[in-house]
């Protein structure tokens, strides 16, 4: 994008969205959006304060967990399907329906089954992160060359030494996109539990300001929260990107 | 025997080129020089091929001469008039087919004149016979994706003859195909150019095609892309096609331009 | 076929992994893992109480309103926008960074904002849906549009295409198969936000059936509805997987 002449990077459109929620919040044009200013002096205002960092660390600590989860389960398993056709043939149409199954309407059952509390929410963030994971660690997996293989084989290599050597860095691109991608899934998991479970975390929170109408109390949470799952995201794709140079040419 | 001429156009033709080039330069962001002042003139009804190494610019130079790709600086003229842009006097061959894979060959074949706003049955009709020419009848309503190479480019060539233009643009068209193929290509090329009167620019990286096609060869160098000398095979082609290879003419043309050529390669 | 060439076929093994599933879910049922957790039988014979006395027809109906309109004005103006911001550099500017941000954020996090906004009704349901959406289908019809091939664009320009003609000719036919894509995994997000709509907004329909069971302790029931609701989730983007090949056969694809 250029004005008389000059390159305008992508995100700067972003300035111009801000400036025009400035406005329209001043103007006092829908209750539901007070002005940019206001939400951001909210939010410098809330974060340091013991309420919102006990929900962030309760948030955070299911988020984690749940993620950790989702990786040390999903990677063997999708390196499992890869390696054996049985299993694949018999795991991959579940893992694909649920790819894109609404796992959400799973949410009531696992709160029926595990209560109120931040068991469901791990559980759920476990549930929408795992699939992609899966299906991109089996795809790593796949990615492995049998020259590579065999070359291993050639020199010798025991199996441990060609899995850490050979096989982990092989797949491990697609690995790491699977991961940010579940991790992806992991902050609408870990979002979507704490709203329907609403007692715990982020989603009492939200629950508090929206009964009591503190609109920018909420958006400065909102934001807190998509600039955690940024973050995440950029952070996994400078990772990815770090081990991107050898993925096109890993024959 | 082949006369070799050197870069700039003699005077003498009295049939004005079809397609004349002055002055074409073209200098890419970052300071690449592609081509560097050419001058150059192609007769016309005959088949002029722009031979050389990869990055001698022949490509940039026929995508200019089509108007795809604007000069730095230089002008061409088709005839006689000056043109910037494509047009419907020229047509042009693609290297890797550009086919449309949703079409069917019949209305890739027509697409020339279905974007000049000519009535299906129409076009159908025209489009069928380039089908013939190009001997794919029987394939009007298959996909490309059930063409092996060969028919493919044929339909690209195909639908360059449909659009009737007087100046006809290939680049690189047999280079995407195996080799039976592509000799095959050649021979057929050379009957077209005899029956149509069109005028045909070629721009190929093979040495032995570039003599076997042409009537005239013009040899480019790379870095920056500049014209280095004009070769006009002069073989003769009574005896049949497939006496030309081994027709002494032919082989030792072949030879005197690689060595030519052979210093500008790294 | 051999026998053990047979054991291990595709279809067998789905037919038996989906066996193996529900005799789990059986005997979980069983144990019992959890007073809540009804065997796979009575979850099977609840649903069939409630497809035989109409409710769950009902229920649909009553569900699946947003999620049409919805999907319906996701696709139309979701495709326009993509479109457009692939054909022009400064819509593209302009609007992309908002789509890419909505596409890796919890959306489900504005719900309670369009609830403010728009009440309880069909209003809030539907732009829950279209929140959830239009991010993958704008994004990919823009995508798409971008990455038509650049050959076919040069073709276009060679043959005197105009800039009308090779839009809709070269570009659109081009970039069908993406958006297609984009609407498959538009049709997939719009399920999870009619769900929450259901269920974080006010339940009618499947929600409904589902809260209400909950919380007279019917479990039965309440899997029964949320069965059927995955169930049809499924089978629906399975339809649309199949049109889509069926429409942009692979070998159509630019490749």
């Amino acid at each position: 994008m250029r004005i008389a002449g000059y390159r305008i990077p992508l995100f700067a459109s972003l300035i111009v969205w801000a400036i025009i929620w400035e406005v329209t919040g001043r103007l006092g044009a829908t209750l539901v959006m007070p002005p940019l200013s206001a939400v951001v002096a909210r939010m410098i205002e809330i974060v340091p304060t013991p309420t919102f960092l006990a929900a962030l660390w309760i948030t955070g600590r299911t988020f984690l967990t749940g993620v950790l989860i989702a990786v040390v389960i999903g990677v063997p398993m999708g390196v499992i399907m890869a390696r054996s056709v049985i299993m694949d043939r018999l795991l991959l149409p579940w893992v694909n329906l649920f790819l894109s199954a609404p796992l959400t309407a799973l949410v009531p059952v696992i709160m029926v089954l595990f209560g109120f509390g931040e068991t469901t929410i791990i559980l759920t963030v476990v549930l929408f992160a795992i699939w992609i994971i899966v299906l991109n660690a089996r795809a790593g997996v796949h990615a492995i060359s049998p020259s590579l293989v065999d070359m291993a084989a050639s020199f010798g290599a025991t199996h441990w030494q060609a899995f850490r050597h050979i096989y982990v860095w092989a797949a491990l691109p697609e690995i790491l996109s699977g991961v940010r991608l579940g991790v992806i899934r992991a902050v609408k998991g870990v979002v979507i539990g704490q709203l329907l479970v609403s007692v715990v975390g982020f989603g009492r929170l939200f629950e508090l300001y929206s009964s009591r109408f503190l609109m920018e109390h909420f958006w400065a949470l909102l934001f807190v929260l998509f600039a955690f799952a940024f973050a995440i995201n950029e952070g996994l794709a400078w990772l990815e990107r770090k081990v991107e140079y050898y993925a096109a040419s890993r024959s | 025997m082949s006369t070799v001429s050197n870069l700039k156009p003699t005077a003498e033709p009295a049939p004005a080129p079809m397609v004349s080039v002055r002055g074409i330069s073209k200098i890419y962001p970052g300071g690449v020089e592609a081509l560097s002042n050419i001058d150059l003139d192609f007769p016309e009804g005959e088949l002029t091929s722009l031979l050389g190494p990869s990055g001698c610019g022949k490509t940039t130079l026929l995508k200019i001469i089509a108007g795809l790709l604007p000069a730095t600086s230089g002008t061409v003229e088709v005839d006689g008039r000056p043109v910037t842009k494509p047009g419907p006097e020229r047509a042009f061959v693609f290297q890797d087919f550009a086919l449309m894979p949703w079409a069917t060959v019949l209305r890739n074949v027509a697409f020339g004149l279905e974007l000049r706003g000519m009535p299906k049955a129409e076009r159908e009709a025209i489009a069928q016979t380039y089908i013939e020419v190009v001997g794919l009848q029987g394939f009007e309503h298959t996909y490309p994706h059930a063409l092996s190479g060969g028919m493919r480019q044929r339909v690209g060539l195909a639908r360059a003859l449909a659009v009737d233009a007087k100046v006809l643009l290939m680049d690189e068209p047999f280079s995407a195909v195996d080799e039976q193929t592509r000799r095959k290509f050649q021979e057929d090329l050379l009957e077209l150019v005899a029956k149509e009167r069109k005028t045909f620019l070629f721009v190929t990286h093979s040495i032995e095609e570039a003599v076997y096609v042409s009537d005239r060869i013009v040899l480019l160098a790379p870095r920056p892309g500049r014209v280095t000398a004009i070769v006009e095979p002069d073989i003769p082609r009574e005896a049949g096609l497939d006496r030309i290879r081994r027709d002494p003419v032919y082989l030792d043309t072949v030879e005197e331009i690689w060595h030519g050529l052979k210093r500008y390669l790294e | 076929m051999t026998p053990a060439g047979i054991l291990t076929h595709r279809l067998t093994l789905r037919v038996l992994s989906a066996i193996v599933l529900f005799a789990a879910w059986e005997f979980a049922g069983r144990v019992p893992i959890s007073p809540a957790f009804p065997t796979f039988g009575v979850t099977m014979s609840a649903l069939g109480a409630i497809m035989a006395d109409g409710t769950l027809f009902k229920a649909f109906a009553v569900t699946l309103q947003p999620l049409a309109v919805g999907l319906l004005i996701s696709i139309v103006v979701g495709v326009g926008l993509g479109v457009t911001m692939g054909l022009s550099r400064a819509a593209e500017w302009f609007g992309s960074p908002i789509f890419i941000i909505a596409q890796s954020a919890p959306l489900a996090a504005l719900i309670p904002v369009l609830t403010f906004a728009y009440g309880i009704g069909l209003t809030a349901k539907v732009l829950t849906v279209c929140i959830m959406a239009m991010p993958v289908i704008v994004l990919n019809a823009l995508s798409a549009v971008r990455h038509t091939p650049l050959n076919l664009l040069e073709m276009g320009q060679a043959f005197l295409g105009t800039r009308a003609q090779v839009i809709w000719k070269i570009i659109l036919p081009a970039a069908a198969p993406i958006i297609f894509a984009g609407l498959r995994l538009g049709c997939a997000a719009g399920f999870i936000g009619v769900i929450l709509a259901e269920l974080l907004i006010t339940p009618t329909g499947i929600g409904d059936i589902i809260t209400y069971s909950q919380s007279i302790a019917d479990y039965p029931k309440m899997y029964a509805a949320i069965f059927s609701i995955i169930v049809f989730s499924v089978l629906f983007i399975e339809l649309v997987e199949r049109s889509e090949m069926v429409l942009f056969r692979p070998e159509k694809r630019y490749s």
